[in-house]
């Protein structure tokens, strides 16, 4: 076991290498000027010049993915003299158009989205979860009817109508939102009322498409797993139903949705773009968007960017070993 | 009988095991062919048996080169096929064919019988007497299936009628061997006998020498002239049927033959039997000096560090044994 | 043998499956009886609704989908119990203590998430008062009976660690812990090896009469009949064809498919180079089965019967010695013809 720990987070560290590595060349050879982009209105050529040596983009990309990887692990200090700024580590970069290190502006935009996609996972985890296996158990009854309508109408509804349609037509309407406020960040600890107030839209929304394929996905696990050998062993036995469904049949279920969910959390604390847009909540899919479209950014865009893949593959490592915790066959493998 | 038919000398496929994944590395082989030596003439049956694992669906496969052999050769006609390259093969292709065990998964569900019977003719681009849809229709007779049903699909067939399917493409191309993988065991029994009459009737109408690969010691003592017993891999012994089954020399021939259940009950209760201990050793992982060894009641110190050589003790009998039986 | 009273009595069972096709009429008419430390075979192809008959037995079909009528009756020391029409909760309670069943596939039969020793303890604490220790020492006791090496060790670990006949031992070992007076074995022998299986077999002979319990192995192989069975039921189509002693179905079997059946297969014990007696055609349909005898499309011996009786009319299973019964319309002096025919074409 401490072998195969061992032997998969070595192949994490290689990914992420590779990752970071891609995303660096991939904005390197974009045919765009970040030198030019922060020069302003009196350009002349020799600013553009002193900026790019400023951005640290005179030399060579391997070069500066040297520098950004050593700022990584010891922080980094952007431009000379007086005028030069200190990152501490980690340091991703040092934004010219906010005026602020990389690792801060993630800082702040962290916890909201952190608040976003941890709310709406334990949401669709147990709308989507329970609904599938009640829809599964009571198999062509009226439950089961109702959850494939729910699956439809979740699956086929995109964000960004049943977004605005909730902010409109509920949120607004009944004044269970403050347009003032909206999208306000609060910290839980300092008031969580208003967190609850500011997230539960939101939640409600980003959970809604989950939740609607998790009922589908766990359905079908329920249905399948049950008419497996070992469920008529369980039955055979002499085992209560309630015995066979809670120990036999959703341990077996389960697992595998414990895979699906651990990927899909980690690909939305990347930022839940749509979401955070149309209620106006300041986290990282904000700050990427923003970056991308407003700003052209290239250090933001590249620590997100990094970030997000980040996420994914050490999600990709905690799922797997989950998985050989529920499931003993790939224990011992 | 001058010349044979498909000639192995000292045929092993090995398969290496991986540690799985991206970085994966080679951690051992599993020598599931380990030698195997045979000659079949046209007209001839060589049964090969054993138990799961023991290779012998391997080793078929490996004859039709569907695997690439390790070591070893293959000569099929007088023709080293060993190392030909697929396009090399191609000639040869035609005259080997094989049958599968399970007529449901081996027929793709999406075409129906006609074109499922004709693939070999398109595939080796020939053009039969009369149209390939006559043709198709005189081999769907031949193997006993109605002629009219050539537009249905595999699923409209039961078990039985899959597998005269396999046999009608199988001989499509008048291949002088085939190498039936369990034809029959996913058959009910009643149905096992119509197929298998149907196979011997082919092989005296056109005189195809058969590989009949299966752990059914009943049907394979019905079907053969020769029977080839392996485990872990290894030969363990050969020889023609009636010496095989009336007078087994190795111990796991001989234990072999007295686990198969008669259907006779005054035999079947009162016949000697012996149960061997234990399960098969894991292939990845075979025991040293006879794989045998760790079941077999004979074993003595020399079973567990020297491998018996395949040696010949009678006429056209050979076997792999240290301490044989009388 | 055994003359005291019969353990499991079932009278006139019905099982049919309603599809979008039809009424699948998986067994029809079912009777028998076996009495404890009795082994009785039912041997048929697949779909002949041997398995289906024991599920229902021990109430394991859905009885939403599955329609089912006529008695199955337990004789238990508290009195008997009809285990068709009792109430779910009382045959649940009947799975595993007065009943218990093994199947073909020991690789899928066992979770493979949970250890050996937590699925044997979890079928003894159903029945038995007592701590975890308790069930784990009984756990590893039942494991040793069994004949698995090394049991208190081996509890620990997990299916996929065990081959496929240790696993069938296992399975034996966990339909065993409570003790239970009738055994059904369906196939399960036929997923192993031949060697293990000889292993199986006498493995659940030596439990049978450890535990003298009633046994009902199902299986298509004559071959495991002949060496175990005291009684045989050889069924076809939903039905039972032929019923009697081994001696009866091996040695003057009455009726033509239990006939041709056993002229069909090969003998590992008999070096005949003639041909097989294949049985033409194959089942009906259990949607569509033909009026009268379910047989007659593949029965050479039909037009034999005066009447056309065999197109019209379904014939009952029928007397034919001490315990012998057929279904069959053939009159005896055809039937010996039959015999002899049959068997002469060898």
């Amino acid at each position: 076991m401490l072998n195969y720990l061992a032997r998969r987070l070595s192949a994490t560290l290689v990914v992420l290498t590779l990752v970071s590595m891609s995303v660096f060349g991939i904005f390197a050879v974009l045919p765009m000027d970040p030198a030019a982009l922060t020069c302003g209105k009196a350009c002349y050529p020799a600013v553009i010049e002193a900026n790019r040596h400023r951005l640290g983009l005179d030399v060579p990309v391997q070069v500066q993915y040297g520098r950004f990887v050593k700022g990584l692990f010891v922080g980094r200090n952007y431009g000379e003299g007086a005028a030069s700024i200190s990152c501490p580590a980690p340091a991703f970069g040092y934004s010219f158009n906010r005026h602020e290190c990389v690792t801060s502006l993630i800082a702040e935009a962290f916890p909201v989205t952190l608040s976003l996609a941890l709310g709406a996972f334990v949401l669709w985890i147990s709308v989507g979860v329970g609904l599938g296996i009640v829809a599964a158990r009571r198999r062509n009854q009226w439950p089961d009817r109702a959850a494939t309508v729910f699956v439809l109408v979740g699956t086929s509804l995109p964000t960004f109508i049943s977004g605005i349609l909730i902010l409109l037509f509920v949120g607004l309407k009944f004044h269970l939102i403050d347009p003032l406020n909206l999208g306000r960040w609060v910290s839980p600890l300092a008031d969580p009322v208003a967190w609850f107030r500011t997230f539960i839209f939101p939640w409600i929304i980003l959970a809604l498409a989950y939740a609607a394929s998790y009922t589908r996905f766990t359905r079908s696990n329920v249905i399948e797993t049950s008419s497996e050998d070992y469920i008529r062993t369980a039955r055979a036995k002499g085992l209560s139903e309630k015995v066979i469904l809670q120990k036999h049949t959703l341990r077996a279920a389960v697992a595998p949705i414990v895979t699906l969910a651990g990927l899909d959390f980690a690909g939305l604390l990347g930022g839940a773009i749509i979401t955070e847009q149309i209620f106006n909540l300041p986290g990282l899919g904000r700050l990427s968007i923003r970056a991308v479209l407003q700003d052209y950014d290239l250090p933001t865009i590249v620590a997100t960017t990094i970030l997000a893949a980040t996420f994914v593959v050490v999600a990709n490592l905690l799922v797997d070993i989950a998985y050989a915790y529920l499931d003993p066959r790939v224990r011992v493998a | 009988m001058t010349q044979p038919l498909l000639k192995l000398e000292g045929l092993k496929k090995h398969f290496p095991t991986t540690s799985g994944g991206a970085f994966a590395k080679v951690k051992g082989v599993v020598k599931a062919v380990d030698g195997v030596d045979l000659e079949i003439y046209p007209g001839q049956t060589i049964g090969l048996v054993g138990e799961s694992g023991c290779g012998k669906t391997t080793a078929g496969r490996t004859i039709l080169k569907l695997y690439e052999p390790t070591e070893g050769k293959i000569i099929f006609n007088g023709d080293d096929i060993t190392d030909l390259s697929p396009k090399k093969m191609k000639p040869y292709r035609s005259q080997m064919q094989m049958i599968f065990q399970d007529p449901f998964a081996s027929l793709n569900p999406r075409q129906t019988v006609g074109s499922l019977i004709a693939a070999p003719f398109q595939i080796q681009g020939v053009t039969p007497e009369g149209g390939i849809v006559a043709e198709v229709q005189r081999l769907m007779k031949r193997v006993g299936l109605n002629p009219e049903h050539i537009n249905r699909y595999p699923h409209e067939f039961s078990g039985g009628q899959r597998q005269r399917i396999g046999v009608a493409r199988a001989i499509a191309l008048k291949p002088k061997l085939i190498v039936a993988d369990e034809p029959v065991s996913a058959l009910d029994v009643s149905i096992q006998a119509q197929v298998v009459n149907l196979l011997e009737d082919l092989q005296d109408e056109f005189n195809m020498a058969y590989i009949f690969v299966a752990h059914d010691l009943s049907v394979v003592q019905h079907i053969s002239d020769r029977v080839i017993v392996m485990y872990l891999g290894k030969v363990m012994e050969e020889a023609d049927k009636r010496d095989l089954f009336s007078h087994p020399r190795h111990p796991y021939t001989k234990a072999l033959l007295s686990a198969v259940p008669v259907p006779d009950p005054k035999i079947g209760r009162t016949r000697e039997r012996i149960i061997l201990q234990g399960d098969l050793p894991s292939p990845v992982n075979p025991p040293a000096g006879c794989v045998f060894n760790t079941r077999c009641w004979k074993a003595q110190d020399r079973c567990r560090t020297e491998v018996p050589q395949l040696m010949q003790i009678g006429t056209n009998h050979r076997i792999a044994c240290h301490f044989p039986e009388e | 043998m055994t003359t005291n009273k019969p353990f499991l009595e079932v009278k006139n069972l019905n099982v049919a499956f309603p599809t979008e096709d039809g009424l699948v009429k998986a067994s029809s008419d079912i009777s028998f009886s076996v009495a404890r430390g009795e082994t009785l075979a039912v041997v048929g192809e697949s779909g002949s609704g041997k398995s289906v008959t024991s599920l229902a037995v021990m109430g394991l079909h859905n009885r939403r989908s599955a329609q089912i009528s006529g008695q199955a009756f337990l004789n238990l020391e508290s009195g008997p119990v009809d285990v068709i029409s009792a109430d779910e909760e009382v045959v649940r309670k009947l799975r595993g203590k007065a009943m218990s069943m093994i199947f073909q596939d020991p690789m899928s039969a066992l979770h493979p998430y949970y250890s050996i020793g937590n699925q044997l303890v979890e079928a003894w604490s159903l029945y038995n008062e007592g701590s975890a220790q308790d069930g784990k020492k009984r756990a590893i006791e039942m494991l040793d009976l069994v004949g698995i090496p090394a049991a208190s060790k081996r509890v620990d670990e997990y299916p996929h660690q065990f081959s496929g006949g240790m696993r069938q031992r296992v399975m034996i070992a966990m339909a065993l812990i409570n003790n239970p007076s009738l055994l059904i074995a369906d196939e399960p022998t036929t997923a192993l090896d031949v060697t293990v299986q000889s292993q199986i077999l006498k493995l659940i002979r030596d439990m049978q009469q450890e535990f003298n319990m009633a046994l009902i192995l199902i299986t298509h192989d004559l071959g495991v009949v002949a060496e175990v069975a005291d009684r045989v039921n050889v069924m076809y189509a939903g039905k039972i064809v032929e019923s009697g002693s081994a001696e009866d179905i091996y040695y003057r079997p009455d009726h033509p498919y239990a006939i041709g059946l056993l002229n069909s297969i090969p003998r590992v014990d008999k070096l005949e180079d003639t041909r097989l007696v294949a049985i033409p055609g194959q089942p009906p349909s259990l949607i569509h089965l033909p009026q009268g005898c379910s047989f007659r499309a593949r029965c050479e011996f039909a037009d034999r019967v005066p009447g056309n009786l065999c197109a019209t009319t379904t014939p009952s299973l029928d007397q034919k010695g001490a315990d012998h019964f057929s279904r069959c319309h053939l009159p005896e002096s055809e039937l010996v013809k039959a015999r002899v025919e049959i068997g002469g074409r060898k």
